[in-house]
């Protein structure tokens, strides 16, 4: 199992993807990071925390469920619920988007149909740790830790510790396709 | 000449034997060469014994031909090897004249596929009040006298009939079910009807009726029939009443010889007749009734609805059961008597009760004769009759009717492969 | 395939079921409480029974699923014409839903509607036999309020024989490890209660300081349920849930009621109104319930 990114790389990422958002956006004023669940949730924490070292400050965080916008529920067991906690009204508002992996891109078509129940952003930007390719949407992420090619038979494992124990990105073959 | 070649008579004497018969008789049993006129049916294997006979059949008509009538209903009988029923009274019109019970005299005899007996209600309109014209279906040939579908509750009422058809010579034949206690029970009161949350309809409705009759029998002496006993605690009261010489019989349905209320949980109306399927001890008590002699007899109480009717949720369904085409192999099924023992009770006792001349089968009998296979199995699932409300509908049963002759005729033959 | 009855689901099947329903508590909060999960699906109601909270929370429910509904009820329809149950869901099966909610005053009504359809089916209710998303709404506004159903000691109190809430609720909280008592007059027992997870008692005062959920329910005159008693006065004294017996409750207990409510006949105003009662929670728990139950039913179920 290559492991791609190990602990302090991902450390390093997750630092540069932040100030990327800082810069991008002249600061952090009318930002809003929603991280997907379940590993985008830690991940937006750790931007903040690095955004309040550079800021002084730290914007809102919250968590966007978006396993009731899939448009896949048919053909897939029952899925699971990990809740949206939105803090603020996020009308008028930058919502930036965390994720883990950024793949077909099924699962920020659901996040952008998904941020609608929370108010009307003014502008929502896409954060990834890993943008392994393979489309099946128009969407690009505004800021990636990682562009890593792959295969449709790989598959990428994110762990990070809040849920997992350890910080690493690795490469496996996988028969089954997943993650969006 | 009809030639019923190599089965087991059930005669005087319990062989096996060819039976003979010509002009309506028994003309030989033994062994008997066969001539190139005669029809030869083989009965290798099986029993060779007098037909059966129900006394208690819904045949619909009048007034209910989508659900039977009597031709199809006689065409049913002779499939399930009978040859005398016995048809209830519940009709529309009901059978409370003369008039109605001739007509289905007639239409039985048209049909001349089984000898149909009507029985005649007890109360005008079955409607519990007044005497139906007693006298009139004495006259047309009734014997049986019966409200059934409803039970006589008024005892007043019934205590009149007893004494008006004792005097006859008839017999009165209870649905017991006290009303109060039956109230609108869709199910047998007990474990699974609390479960279910349907209003039971309580053992002792039944238990309590016949107890009461018994105390009018010993008053008014008439002859006393009890018909489709569905609880152990009525079987003891049956068997007290005999023991003290009362003349008192009593009839079993098969169905409430197999299954249980618990048939119920599967709520497919199938499993409603009145009375209900009751519990595992009962059926345990009415097979044990059965093969003692307690329950003279097996009756159907053949209740054809129509699929429409039955389509619907249990509540809702209309009470009862077809049985004709299935009873003989349901009781060899589910209880498994004695040939002697089996015909004792599917035709010797309940032709005896009707006063018709019926025993086991000698020269000179009335070539009324069913042959029945008790060694093949069948899963039933078409039917002859109108209606095919049978909880018996893809569940193997053994014992096969193979022929059924009426005064010399064959009515029935069964075909391998044939259905029913 | 089809959510029937609550009789025989594990304890982690409800749990999951619960689990979810908790989640769309949280999305019924959200400024827009509304999801795509079942866009494009039909759910076919058919209700027999005047219904008001349950047909509304389905219907409710579904909508918040984006799921479309076609509600069928017999007022002004084919079974004044005669129509039958079977005819009806036939008729209401050809034009396409994926799922039928069906509610009748007939035992066992559900299971043959999804005999003769094919479809899924979710009993909303057959007669006095079950009624398995009451049951799970009844065990979600319980664990929200004690953070547990293990343990408790609940008692359901009133017309038990003709209730199919007593009969699922008891069912599923005694599954989730909840002790359960019936508290009824005999006439209003089931009258047999042989296996069930219940106890039973006529002695509701008796019981009163030993409880942590007091359940009630109203009398079911439509099922026969006003016969068996001698007089309301008579009933109330010994089994409603009076201001002076609520007095009498331990400090933390809490009191549910189904719905309708019968104020004072089983339950005082002042009680059902007051700080123990969880009632309006349970309606707005009922719709993230009926959420779950059909996001699980449909789920995984390609559509043909």
């Amino acid at each position: 199992m290559p492991e791609v990114i190990n602990a302090e790389d991902l450390g390093r990422a997750i630092r540069r993807i932040a100030h990327e958002i800082a810069e991008r956006n002249h600061g952090i004023e009318n930002l809003v990071l929603l991280g997907i669940p379940r590993r985008g949730v830690p991940l937006a924490n750790r931007i903040a925390m690095v955004l309040e070292e550079i800021e002084g400050t730290s914007p809102p965080v919250g968590a966007l469920d978006i396993s009731m916008h899939r448009d896949d529920i048919s053909s897939r067991p029952t899925p699971k619920l990990h809740g949206s906690s939105v803090p603020v009204d996020v009308t008028g508002r930058t919502v930036v988007l965390v994720d883990d992996v950024l793949y077909t891109g099924r699962t920020i078509r659901a996040a952008l149909d998904a941020v609608n129940a929370f108010g009307r952003p003014a502008a929502v930007q896409l954060a990834v740790l890993v943008d392994r390719g393979h489309r099946q949407f128009p969407i690009r992420a505004d800021f990636v830790g990682k562009n890593l090619p792959t295969s449709g038979a790989e598959q990428v494992v994110v762990d990070v510790e809040e849920v997992d124990g350890s910080d690493s990105v690795r490469v496996e073959v996988s028969s089954q396709e997943v993650q969006g | 000449m009809i030639v019923l070649k190599g089965g087991t008579v059930v005669g005087s004497e319990h062989r096996i034997a060819d039976v003979a018969v010509d002009a309506g008789r028994v003309v030989a049993i033994g062994s008997v060469d066969v001539g190139p006129h005669d029809q030869v049916i083989d009965c290798s294997g099986a029993w060779v014994g007098p037909g059966l006979v129900d006394l208690h059949v819904h045949l619909r008509e009048p007034g209910q031909e989508w659900k039977e009538d009597i031709a199809s209903g006689s065409k049913a009988a002779a499939a399930g090897g009978f040859t005398t029923v016995v048809a209830m009274p519940n009709t529309e019109p009901p059978i409370d004249s003369g008039q109605i019970a001739r007509y289905v005299f007639d239409r039985g005899a048209e049909t001349g596929l089984v000898r149909v007996i009507p029985s005649g209600a007890i109360s005008l309109g079955r409607a519990g009040a007044k005497l139906a014209h007693l006298d009139d279906l004495w006259a047309a040939g009734v014997r049986m006298f019966t409200d059934d579908g409803d039970s006589v509750a008024d005892s007043g009422l019934l205590r009149r009939a007893m004494d008006y058809i004792a005097e006859l010579g008839g017999i009165v034949a209870q649905h017991a079910e006290d009303p109060g206690l039956a109230g609108r029970g869709h199910m047998h009161e007990g474990a699974v009807s609390s479960r279910l949350g349907m209003i039971g309809l309580p053992s002792m409705a039944e238990t309590i009726i016949v107890e009461r009759d018994i105390r009018l029998i010993e008053l008014t002496g008439c002859r006393y029939h009890v018909q489709h006993v569905s609880a152990r605690q009525t079987l003891d009261v049956i068997r007290r009443a005999k023991e003290a010489g009362l003349p008192v019989t009593a009839e079993v349905a098969p169905h409430h010889l197999e299954f249980t209320d618990r048939l119920v949980e599967t709520m497919n109306p199938v499993a409603k007749m009145y009375p209900p399927l009751r519990t595992e001890a009962d059926v345990a008590a009415l097979r044990a009734g059965l093969e003692d002699g307690t329950i003279d007899c097996v009756a159907t109480d053949h209740a054809p609805h129509s699929a429409h009717e039955k389509d619907v949720p249990f509540e809702e369904a209309p009470r009862g059961v077809i049985g004709l085409e299935t009873a003989a192999a349901a009781v060899n099924t589910s209880v498994g008597l004695p040939a002697v023992t089996f015909f004792e009770r599917m035709s010797i006792a309940p032709g005896r009760l009707l006063g018709l001349e019926t025993g086991p089968l000698v020269v000179g009998s009335v070539a009324d004769i069913t042959v029945f296979d008790p060694n093949l199995s069948w899963t039933p699932g078409t039917f002859v009759s109108k209606s095919a409300n049978s909880p018996w509908i893809g569940t193997e049963i053994t014992g096969r009717v193979r022929a059924t002759l009426l005064g010399g005729q064959v009515t029935f033959e069964h075909k391998e492969g044939a259905s029913a | 395939m089809s959510l029937l009855t609550i009789e025989g689901l594990p304890a982690a099947e409800i749990t999951r079921l619960l689990d979810l329903a908790d989640g769309f508590v949280e999305v019924l909060d959200r400024p827009v409480p509304k999801v795509p999960a079942l866009q494009g699906r039909t759910i076919g109601m058919l209700f027999y029974e005047v219904s008001t909270r349950t047909r509304m929370s389905f219907e409710r429910a579904a909508k918040a699923l984006s799921a479309d509904t076609m509600t069928f009820s017999p007022s002004g329809s084919s079974v004044s014409k005669g129509e039958s149950l079977k005819d009806t869901a036939l008729t209401v099966g050809s034009m396409g839903p994926d799922l039928f909610v069906v509610r009748h005053a007939s035992t066992g009504a559900p299971w043959r509607v999804a005999e003769w359809t094919g479809l899924p089916v979710i009993n909303a209710g057959d007669g006095a036999h079950q009624h398995p998303t009451q049951a799970l709404l009844d065990c979600l506004t319980v664990r929200q309020h004690f953070g547990k159903v293990a343990g408790l000691r609940v008692a359901i109190v009133g017309d038990i024989r003709h209730s199919r809430v007593a009969r699922s609720t008891a069912q599923a909280m005694a599954t989730m490890g909840a002790s359960v008592r019936f508290i009824a007059p005999r006439t209003l027992l089931p009258f047999d209660v042989d296996g069930w997870p219940v106890e039973t008692t006529c002695d509701f005062d008796g019981a009163i300081d030993d409880l942590d959920v007091v359940y009630m329910l109203r009398i079911q005159q439509e099922r026969g349920g006003g016969d068996v008693f001698p007089s309301i006065g008579e009933y109330v004294n010994r089994f409603g849930l009076t201001r002076r017996r609520a007095d009498r409750l331990p400090e933390h207990t809490m009191v549910l009621h189904p719905g309708p409510m019968n104020r004072g006949v089983e339950i005082d105003p002042a009680v059902a109104d007051g700080p123990r009662s969880l009632v309006t929670k349970q309606v707005a728990n009922g719709v993230a319930v009926r959420m779950a139950v059909l996001l699980d039913q449909l789920s995984g179920s390609e559509k043909t």
